[in-house]
Formats: structure tokens, sequence, C-alpha cells
């Protein structure tokens, strides 16, 4: 595998620092909210504060008296401003069940937060006061909180659809009909395990931001907002509001951090932009922390059931799963099809035969509507075969090391066929597990714990691990399209030489934090023998990239950086042509490397790239036929999902007498491929750990039992701060992907999903002496002492 | 009310509503966005800036208050184009992602080495408790905040 065709400089794979920093180091990098928008209205939404309850009557005339408010509007008043309802983009069953959402509740409210009404005002001090003044009278209805007690339909939230029952989403491999039955008869060991992934608030540091700019007499519209998705956002809202999508334009400014929050088309949005041009004045909106932990989606929830059937040796001969998905109240963007990016995973990095039963069944509640949170669905799918192996680990009395090398999909069967049909391109999964073991001195550790973990030790060392797949660089549009997602996963590109030998990159990814425009300068630069400072990436801006499918699912680099390569393989041909013409030879005579075109052989014989870019601006001597200009565009739609995998491992002390735990040492052994910019790489596994260790540990969206959220904001929900986390030990192994000519695999979500089954089966390795088996997550001081004491005194509480 | 501040070095006389919090005059009134606001509980700290020297989260007093003080926020401390050497080991040691939290994290981390001129990994990781980020898992920013304790 070779990274380029020609080798000019070695830009690839060195640490550049990052171009991003200084704007945002110097507070010179404006954020939506920073945006000073002459003469903006100023939107604020009035909340449910009831998760279920019937809107009985509205009043705002108390509100509309203040000073500074402009006008209010009720769900029902702006019913006709919409020409359809909010979009979700992945109906993934044709009988799915999707209740009609609008940006205000029309008659009635299905979660804490859900919008009632919008006030405008010239201000955002008068129309947060106007939200005090408007009365509103709710008859609360029963609220469905409990994934369970949704599936039983004693109450049904959107009596429209008659269930709370959304879809039942079914992938059942068998190599013959009833051989996952039959496997599971004949194991040697079975284990059944039961696991909840606890609903998380992505928490981005941002908050939401809106602005939306009319133009009164063109029509045209012009969208701030603090998104991960402009692109999308811009088909969606055009569809929505019933504006030809031309007239739509979308900027995502600097945007704070996203990790599948701001992967949406939400409410707001669809206000300030129908109020703008109802009002013929840019509208605002910023959400505040408690707004955003009701507001902004959620990730994860999900109940599973876990089976698997082992032969003597701990080979698994089958999988069966079941799970329940809470979608919240509300289909979002894609709600639906978080549980699918995890159905292909159940079977982990494991070589197992066709038998694999999944089953996906996904119901309503009345909580904020769930969505994609970094890994979506991959971490959960990681935790739930990680931790059974854990469990059949266990039930054979055997190290989970060990069970997990006999059952490896091994190096040399790459690319490898999955019981699914999905082809993994390239993995050596036993090679980055010893890694990490050797990293974390495994043998050391065991010896340790042999010491330590003696009888009435209240200090108890436990190690552990897990071996990870992230199926991600979404996606190939085929496959999508064979999974009912509505639209495709290529990618954008355009590259183009200005005049003096500058370079542009126009990119369809949209960055919130990644680096896209170091790292997307760097592989131009590699392509085009140019130094990176020479080369500017524009993105994020409708108007100047006018095509791209934005960022989320690890794609930018394996789908948005490879198009970025191929369009700099396009400019090169076109500027061959071009050098083969003024150099009076043949295309096939010329090389290409380190920014010249030389005849092979005769390398006084040359031209540089920077002639030939002046060449084709002046455009006085070009070949027949050869349009002036050096730019190409390219429209990458990727030949595979990539396949970036790993094993992290790490030891934890736990303290029998509180609960606590500490992690002593974290280690990330992770492979993708090829990496463009190590720096930048390293720190999207930090993040990643740390949110996954975050799941572990600390957070959790807790509700009570008539829906309310009780951790709604940051003193409540624990984000944790630096004292509350180890320093993560990196290492990594290279696999290039084949599949792609910089052999390069995605890497913003692997930290996260290879964390949280890592953390949580050191704790329960510590306390297995203690015959802990199980420990739900967040592993909070209170829930690992409780567990204990649940243990030891015989299971009884 | 009338308020004198000053402001990176400049003398501000402004009148504010005497409920303005000093993070919404600084943002709103003087146009300083590089102060950024993430939550409502000053849980964050993306708010820090410098009160008198002091390390402070700017939603937690009202401007008012800060009447007669002198305020150094994140766009004054670069000098004549060159970072401070604080924002330079950010960018060094890749300290910073989305770069949201950023500016409040840079200024309590000056304000941790002028109390700690030489902190321990632990002391750096305590000393920033205040201040939440998202993206690094901040192990960049410990690294960041040794590196600049060492330049020193």
């Amino acid at each position: 595998m070779t990274i380029t065709e020609n080798k000019p400089t070695s830009v690839i794979g060195t640490r550049l620092l990052r171009r991003e920093d200084p704007p945002l180091l110097t507070g010179e990098a404006k954020f939506t909210n920073d945006l000073n928008i002459p003469g903006a209205l100023h939107l604020s939404v009035l909340r449910s504060p009831y998760a279920h309850a019937k809107i009985k009557s509205i009043d705002v005339s108390a509100a509309l008296k203040i000073a500074g408010v402009i006008a209010i509007y009720t769900g029902k008043d702006l019913q006709s401003s919409w020409a359809s309802p909010m979009p979700c983009a992945w109906p993934v069953t044709a009988d799915m069940k999707n209740p009609a959402h609008y940006p205000l509740a029309i008659d009635k409210v299905n979660y804490v937060g859900d919008g009632v009404a919008a006030i405008l005002a010239t201000n955002e001090v008068a129309s947060r006061d106007a939200l005090d003044a408007i009365d509103v009278q709710y008859e609360p209805l029963k609220a469905v909180v409990d994934l369970e007690d949704s599936l039983s339909d004693k109450n049904v939230i959107h009596t429209e659809l008659g269930t709370n029952k959304s879809y039942t989403w079914p992938l059942l491999v068998e190599e013959t009909p009833g051989c996952v039955e039959e496997a599971f008869k004949k194991a040697k060991y079975k284990v059944k395990e039961r696991y909840v992934q606890q609903r998380l608030i992505p928490m981005a540091m941002e908050p939401r931001a809106i602005v939306a700019v009319p133009q009164p007499f063109g029509g045209d519209i012009t969208l701030y907002s603090s998104t991960q998705i402009p692109h999308i956002l811009k088909v969606m809202t055009a569809l929505t509001l019933g504006i030809p999508e031309q007239q739509v334009r979308v900027v995502a400014p600097s945007v704070g951090g996203g990790f599948g929050s701001k992967l949406d088309v939400y409410a707001e949005e669809l206000l300030c932009m129908a109020l703008s041009r109802k009002h013929n004045a840019p509208v605002r909106w910023v959400e505040e922390r408690s707004e955003n932990t009701q507001a902004t989606i959620q990730g994860r929830g999900q109940i599973q059931h876990v089976e698997l059937a082992a032969d003597e040796n701990g080979k698994i001969t089958a999988v069966r799963v079941r799970i329940v998905g809470d979608m919240g109240a509300y289909l979002q963007l894609v709600t639906p099809g978080v549980p699918l990016l995890g159905a292909f995973l159940y079977a982990g990095v494991y070589d197992i035969p066709k038998a694999y039963d999944f089953e996906c069944t996904s119901v309503f509640t009345n909580l904020t509507p769930t969505d994609a949170y970094r890994g979506a669905g991959r971490p959960e799918a990681t935790y739930a075969i990680e931790m059974a192996m854990e469990a059949l680990a266990r039930a054979m009395k055997i190290d989970s090391f060990e069970l997990r090398k006999r059952n490896y999909i091994k190096k040399e069967q790459f690319p490898y066929v999955a019981f699914s049909g999905l082809t993994y391109d390239s993995g050596d999964h036993l090679l980055a597990a010893e890694k990490a073991a050797k990293m974390t001195d495994l043998a050391g550790v065991r010896a340790q714990q042999k010491k330590q973990n003696v009888p009435g030790a209240t200090k108890l060392l436990g190690l552990g691990m897990s071996s990870y797949f992230e199926m991600c660089g979404l996606a190939p549009s085929r496959v999508l399209a064979s999974l009912n997602y509505s639209a495709g996963g290529w990618e954008a590109a355009t590259v183009r030489v200005l005049p003096t030998n500058k370079v542009q990159v126009i990119t369809g990814t949209s960055p919130h934090g990644q680096g896209h425009e170091t790292s997307w300068a760097m592989i131009a630069a590699e392509k085009l023998g140019v130094a990176p400072e020479d080369v500017d990436v524009l993105h994020s801006d409708t108007a100047i990239s006018a095509l791209g499918l934005d960022t989320y699912g690890s794609r930018s680099l394996p789908v948005g950086g490879v198009a970025i390569a191929l369009a700099c393989d396009k400019v090169i041909e076109k500027a061959k042509t071009i050098a083969a013409h003024q150099l009076e030879c043949a295309t096939e005579d010329l090389q290409f490397a380190n920014g010249t075109f030389s005849v092979k052989g005769s390398p006084d014989r040359a031209l540089p790239l920077a002639a030939i870019a002046f060449g084709a601006f002046t455009a006085h001597n070009l070949p027949e036929g050869c349009e002036p200009n050096l730019e190409a565009q390219v429209s990458y739609d990727p030949p595979n999902f990539s396949w970036p995998f790993g094993t992290h491992m790490c030891v934890v002390e736990v303290d029998t007498e509180t609960g606590a735990v500490e992690i002593l040492k974290y280690i990330a052994v992770d492979d993708c491929g090829n990496q463009i910019n190590p720096l930048i790489v390293e720190g999207q596994v930090h993040g990643g750990v740390v949110q996954g260790i975050a799941q572990a540990l600390f957070e959790e969206a807790v509700y009570d039992e008539d829906g309310n959220l009780k951790s709604s904001n940051l003193a409540e929900y624990l984000v944790p701060a630096a004292c509350d986390v180890p320093s993560i030990t990196t290492g990594h192994t290279i696999t290039p992907s084949p599949t792609n000519q910089l052999g390069v695999k995605g890497i913003g979500e692997a930290g996260t999903i290879g964390a949280a089954p890592t953390v949580i089966s050191a704790i329960i390795d510590a306390l297995s002496g203690l015959g802990v088996t199980t420990m739900a997550m967040p592993a909070s001081p209170q829930t690992v002492w409780k567990t204990i004491q649940a243990a030891t005194s015989g299971g009884k509480k | 009310m009338k308020v004198s501040i000053t402001v990176n070095g400049k003398k501000q006389e402004s009148d504010v509503e005497p409920r303005t919090l000093l993070v919404h005059y600084i943002r709103e009134t003087l146009g300083l966005t590089g102060t950024n606001v993430g939550c409502d509980t000053s849980s964050c700290g993306a708010c820090t800036i410098h009160l008198d020297g002091e390390a402070v989260k700017s939603c937690t007093i009202l401007a008012v208050q800060a009447d007669g003080t002198s305020l150094t926020t994140i766009e004054g401390l670069a000098k004549d184009g060159v970072m401070h050497p604080m924002q330079t080991a950010f960018m060094e040691n890749h300290g910073l992602q989305c770069g949201y939290c950023t500016p409040g994290m840079v200024m309590a981390a000056i304000g941790l080495l002028k109390e700690n001129p030489k902190p321990t990994e632990d002391e750096v990781r305590m000393g920033l408790e205040g201040n939440l980020c998202r993206c690094t898992g901040y192990h960049n920013i410990v690294k960041s905040v040794l590196a600049a304790a060492g330049a020193k």
C-alpha cells in the first residue's frame, strides 16, 4: 500500500500543529451566538413542564403587554407555516410508526421541553421575561417513562398510532433454518445477559444557537446555525418550510462540539426561519444549558438481552440479541436508525458462523427524543458483546483475554466476509490486543492483583479490556439504501489551483473540533507537492461548498478526505495534459513529483505545477479542447464502510468501603489505518475515551416516574472534570484500509466505543472475589457499594 | 448604573442595568465575544476571565460589582501579535479541539500557574476542576499547562 502515487513531500503522517487554533485561542473565532446581526429579533420558546399533557388553553395576553415583545405564536397559529412535519430521514421499515412532529406542539405535549409557544421580542431579556407571563392550562396525562411499560401499551402516547411501538427490525442470518436454536441446544456453554444503556446527554460545550436572516425582497434566506450538517439542513429546511432550495443558504460558523447532538433538524431552526420570513427581520435564538438538556436530543437508551452459545473450547457458535430502543417522544432525523448502526456488531471482532439472530423493537416514551450520540449504536453493541464475552469467560472459568484469542477473526482471514454479508476490509485484532497487554503490563498487574486482592482487603485491583470494531465512514450509498436510509453516503470535494499556485480545497465535510482545515490541507499538500500553508480549506457554507453530506459517523476522513485526494488526482491529470502540450511530449512520458512534471529520463525537461497553474489561468497555450483553469470536482461514494479496530485495557482500584472507583491506568491501542496527523488522531482518542469513561462512571439522564429530568444542568449532570479522569496512554497499530488510496479509516468514535466495557469489566474483575458479576452504568460509588453489599449478603438486599 | 472598568488595559465607561452579569457586559456591551457562556449554573468555566489578576467566572458576578476593577479577557492576552505562552502551549500540545471551553480554560490555567508555578499533574487536574471540556478528555490540556509551567 502506498500513500500516494508520487511522494513529493512527507506531510502526511506529521504532527502538524492546527491552523484552527490561533483564532480559537485568542477569542477571534466567531460562534453563532457571537454574530452581530443588526435588527435581529430574539426568539424564546415556552416549553412544557409536563411530560404528557393535553393543552387546554394558552393565554398570551399578559405576555404581549411586556415592553419589547413583538408577537407570540402557538402551535395552532403556525400550523399553516409548515409544508410538512419535521423530518425523519430513516424510515427503517415500511410499517414504521412515525407520529407527526411539528416545531410547536398543537393539542398535546409529549415530553418535558416540548415547545408550546414562540415569543418574538426586540431583545433577549424581554423574550425571556414573557415566558413567565404566558398562562397555559394543561390536563396532565400518565407519563410513559419505562421502556417495558411502554411496550405493554397500557398507556399509548400517540393515540393515532394505536401503539407505543414504532418498529421491529429483525436481522436473522442462518446457514440453515433453525440453526441458531440448534446451536443453543447443543452449546456446551451459554450465557444470557441483560444490559441497560442509560440515556446520556451529549452536552457539547457550546449550546445550540441560530440566526435566520431573510432577504425580504429577494426571498433568499440565510440560516446560521451551530450545526454539524449545513448541507442536510439546507435540503430539509427547504422541504419542511416549502422554500425553493436554491433560496436557502446554511452557514455553520465555528461550532463548539457536536457529538451527534448537532446532527439534526431542530424545531428552533424551523421557527427562526419561518418567523424571520413572517416578520421580514432576522430572528435569533440561543439555547440555555438547562434548555439544552431537554430540547436537544439525548443518546443511548436501550435495554439489551444478549445470549451467546459456545462449544467446549469457548468458540462462539451462535449469537441472539433482543433490544428495546427508547426513541423518546418523537422520531428526530435519524432516531430509528441508531440501533441499526449497531445491529451488525453484536458479534464484535469474532469469527462466528452464520447463526445470528438480532431483533430490535423501538418504542416511544414521554421523554426527550433520542438520536445519534458519539458512536450511535456501536458503543451499545460493543458493550453488549464484550461484557457477554466476560460473562462467558467466567462461566468457563478461563481468562477473558484467552477466550477472545480463541475467537478473534485472524489476520489471514481478512478481507473477511462476515455472517451479515458485510466485508471487514482489514484487521489484526491479536496484534492490537497483545500490544495493549504489553503496554498495560498485564502479567505485572495480575501478579499485583494476587498480592493485593486478599480476603479482607478494601482496595481491590481490577483489570478490564475490550476489543472493538468500529463500522464507520458512513457510508456506501447502496448499503444505506438497503437499510432504508433516505440519502446517500458520498462526499464531495473541489480542488482548485489558483493562478499563483495557491490551492483552494472545498469540502462537504463540516468540522466542529476535528481539525479538518489542517488535515485536508495536508492531504492536498502531499498530493500536489505544495506547502500545507499554501492550501486554504473552505467548508460549512452551502454558498461556497454547494455539495456535501457533512460530518458524523467518523466519515469525514475516509469519505471526505479521500474525495479530496481523488480531486487532486484529477487536477494532476489535467495539469499533465497541459504539461505534455507545453513540453511537446506524450502524457505517458511524464512523471509528477515534488510539484513538478518532468519527462522520464530527461529531468531537465520539466515544468512546475506553478507554471501550469498560471498557464491554465491565462489560457494562452492550452492543448486543443482543454478548458482554462486548474480545477476538479469529485463526488466519492465509498465502496465499503471503514473498519477501525483496537483493544483497550484499564486498571482500576475499587474501594469496597466507599464504592469509589479510581482508574489507575488506561491504555488505548487503536488502528485507524494510515494516520494523516497523529496529533489529531490522539486527540480524538483521548476525548472519545473520556466520553466512554463518563458513561461507565458518571453520566445519566435521570428521570423521575413522571418524566421530569432530574439532571437538567451541569451542576446535576456529571460531565467529568480533569480531576475525575486519568491520563490516557495511546498506542496504535497500522493496518491500512485497502479500500481507499489513503489507506485511512475513521477515528472519531473509536475511543467512546472501546471505553465503557473496558472500565466496567475492570470493576467487575476487581470485585469478582466478592461474587460480583454485574455492574450497572453509571458505576457511581453508590451503585458500586450497593452491588458489593448485594453480592456479599448472598444476593439479599 | 454607571460603571468604570478597565478592560484589557483600556478604561471603559458604561451604563448598565443593575441585573447585568459581568459576562453579558463583556460580550454584549463591549462586544468581546471571546468569553463564552456554556451553562447557567456556574459549572462550566467557559466564561473565566481575570479580575484584578485573579481568575474568576464572569457569570458569577454582576457588572456593577466589577466597577473600578481591571479585567483581562482572552482578547487581551496576546501582545503585539504574539500569543501568551499559555496560548502557545495549548497550540503546541493540541490542548483544544472545538475551542469553545478554550478561552476560559486558558484564563483558568494562567490563574493556576500564578498560584502554583510548578504544579504536579494532579495539581493541574485539581486546579482546573471548575472548567469543563467535552472534546479533549483533558489529557492534552493538562499537558499544555505542564508545558507552560516548564517553559516559564
